[in-house]
């Protein structure tokens, strides 16, 4: 509402500043990552929780997401 | 504003998940169902006696069938499209505004496609999802670390496109740059999928029918959920980017 008006809606957006995506980009990244591999991975080619717990509970959505389980 | 991005991410991917859920429900399950049920007579394919052992994921499991194929795989998919979604909006927020005139929408939108070729179509062109009874148990360590190292050679592969694409645009028309970087994709992911070793562990007695419907449910299950990233996180980020007053005065130049 501020803004004011733009004579041209197609000019190039306005980009957002890599420093500002950097630390983001770190912090949820590196969850994420660690969300997939759950889903992905443990359990299958690396455990670190033992026992199949959360192979056995993903298992499905393992295979049809096409990561590689058993 | 990059938090409120993220955020926006993380919806988007639940709410695709949900769409692909529904999907890989109908489509997925029955054909994991019937793997499941030929792997107790089918032995793997004649590698060793002790692949005849049937799957964990047998009745005899820690979590039943009817859990691992309703919730288990609700919870499945359901983090694995938060956790991607809010990937997406970490990457839209370093492309948007950087890849030429595209608003939100049309970024968000060329994102997904990305992500499907990359994340998705390519590693499955080379390395298929495949249902239980398929994998032999002693090779998933090598087999995940040749899909992981895949799947992030063509990511990486899709950013230096990307890069390529940006470049060639300031000389040379953008349509042509296009062209030329989707061309030096190709050419460069066959090249990385001809040097990666194969993975050959299909029974031969494994019916084809049912491999079949089986990949397609995965790969239908994977368009399904960057469709509904590309087109719920472009509602979502436009909201956030484009002053209302820009989006009603707009000739909807998506
Ligand atoms: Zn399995």
């Amino acid at each position: 509402m501020a803004q004011p008006a733009i004579s041209h809606p197609r000019s190039v957006p306005l980009s957002i500043p890599v420093r500002d995506v950097l630390p983001w980009a770190i912090f949820a990244g590196v969850l994420a990552l660690a969300l997939i591999y759950f889903v992905g991975a443990e359990q299958g080619a690396t455990s670190l929780i033992s026992g199949d717990l959360v192979h056995e509970f993903v298992h499905d959505g393992r295979h049809l997401l096409g990561f590689p389980c058993h | 504003m990059v938090k409120n991005l993220l955020v926006r991410g993380m919806l988007a991917g639940l709410a695709a998940a949900a769409l692909a859920l529904v999907f890989a429900w109908i489509f997925g399950e029955p054909q994991v169902g019937a793997a499941i049920a030929l792997e107790g007579h089918t032995p793997h394919g004649g590698h060793d006696p002790v692949a005849t052992v049937p799957e964990a994921g047998a009745d005899d499991g820690p979590v039943s069938r009817t859990v691992q194929s309703t919730i288990g795989l609700a919870a499945a998919v359901g983090v694995y499209g938060v956790a991607v979604g809010g990937i997406f909006a970490l990457v839209f927020a370093l492309v948007y505004g950087r890849l030429g005139a595209f608003g939100a929408r049309a970024t968000a939108a060329l994102l997904a496609v990305g992500a499907f070729v990359t994340v998705s179509l390519v590693p499955f062109l080379k390395y298929p999802a495949n249902p239980p009874a398929v994998g032999h148990p002693d090779t998933i360590g090598r087999r995940t670390a040749l899909y992981v190292t895949f799947v992030t050679i063509v990511v990486l592969l899709g950013v230096g496109a990307v890069l390529l694409e940006r470049w060639l645009a300031r000389r040379y028309r953008n349509a042509d740059a296009a062209v030329l970087a989707v061309v030096a994709f190709l050419a460069a992911v066959t090249a990385a999928a001809l040097l990666m070793p194969g993975v050959e562990e299909l029974p031969a007695e494994f019916p084809a029918g049912l491999l079949w419907r089986f990949r397609l449910a995965s790969i239908g299950t994977h368009a399904l959920l960057w469709s509904g990233m590309g087109l719920f996180f472009g509602l979502l980020a436009e909201r956030l980017l484009t002053p209302s007053a820009i989006r009603a005065n707009a000739p909807s130049t998506v």
